[in-house]
């Protein structure tokens, strides 16, 4: 495990480069054959509509994965997050146009831990909504 | 119907090992938009003390949810597969899943709950390779809504 990132080198606040993540109907068709998760809720509409859904909505996974990219994209490398984990407090809506969705993803080093490692708070908006809750990364830094 | 609390606790048996192919994890990370060079490029991930391609923090939920399939399949237990919605996750990892590992998943109950009607299911998936060492545990809140009218 290789961080670029040195852990004397942040502090409580430090600010990771913020990223926006665009995501279609296409996006989440391929992230279900990835994944092998085919619910219908994430790609047929008239079936989200029926169990009470606005819209198709993307996998609560799909956007946990692009969250952390965040952390991954700063860190260089990927094995340096240790924990990670989130609550899924609100769907991301994907219309059937060429605009989908967009998530914006923000995130700060909320403590320095021990043994080199930090919490990272992160912030998934998509449509002015918190899609995700208590999303935090534990990351061990160089 | 609340779900029995006598399941808290109760553990399945360890799943078959899921072989993790170089690229199934670059099918992966190219759903996900991701190019860190980690996941496809052995000489990239090697520059990094990998020894082969790892693959993306969320890669093994597939295996783990896969593997909880016997939980929430369970005639026993009862859940209605119908309503359940996925309400946390969470993972800490040992170190990463990577080409080649060999991957089998223990999956139990931590806790179940009955809030307003909703039935609250905590699963955990510990993860271990071909020689048993630890690699990930997954925990996974599922929750399962009350049907309207209940």
């Amino acid at each position: 495990m290789t961080a670029k990132i040195a852990y004397d080198e942040v502090e409580v606040g430090t600010e990771l480069p913020a990223q926006s993540f665009p995501v279609t109907r296409a996006t989440l068709v391929r992230y279900a054959g990835a994944s092998g998760d085919f619910n219908p809720i994430h790609w047929n509409e008239k079936f989200a509509v029926e169990v009470g859904l606005p819209d198709v909505i993307a996998h609560g996974m799909f956007t946990m994965a692009e969250a952390v990219r965040v952390v991954t994209d700063w860190a260089g490398d990927p094995a340096a997050v240790v924990e990670y984990g989130v609550r899924f407090t609100k769907p991301v809506v994907v219309p059937n146009d060429d605009e989908g969705a967009l998530i914006e993803v923000s995130a700060k080093v909320a403590a320095k831990l021990d043994d080199q490692r930090v919490r990272v708070d992160l912030t998934a908006m998509c449509a002015g909504q918190k899609v995700l809750g208590m999303s935090r990364a534990v990351v061990r830094l160089a | 119907m609340a779900l029995d609390q006598s399941f808290v606790g109760r553990t399945y048996p360890p799943t078959p090992p899921y072989e993790v192919g170089r690229e199934k994890i670059r099918e992966f990370a190219e759903a996900i938009g991701d190019a860190n060079p980690a996941y496809t490029d052995i000489e990239a991930a090697k520059g990094l003390g990998h020894s082969d391609v790892i693959a993306p923090p969320t890669f093994v939920f597939a295996i783990t949810f896969k593997a909880a399939g016997a939980v929430i399949e369970d005639p026993q237990l009862g859940l209605d597969y119908s309503r359940v919605v996925h309400g946390d996750q969470k993972f800490a990892y040992t170190r990463p899943v990577r080409a080649g590992d060999r991957l089998s998943v223990t999956s139990t109950i931590e806790a179940i709950k009955s809030m307003a009607g909703n039935d609250i299911l905590d699963i955990r998936g510990e993860v271990h390779d071909a020689s048993g060492e630890h690699v990930v545990t997954a925990w996974t809140k599922l929750v399962s809504r009350a049907p309207e009218g209940a």
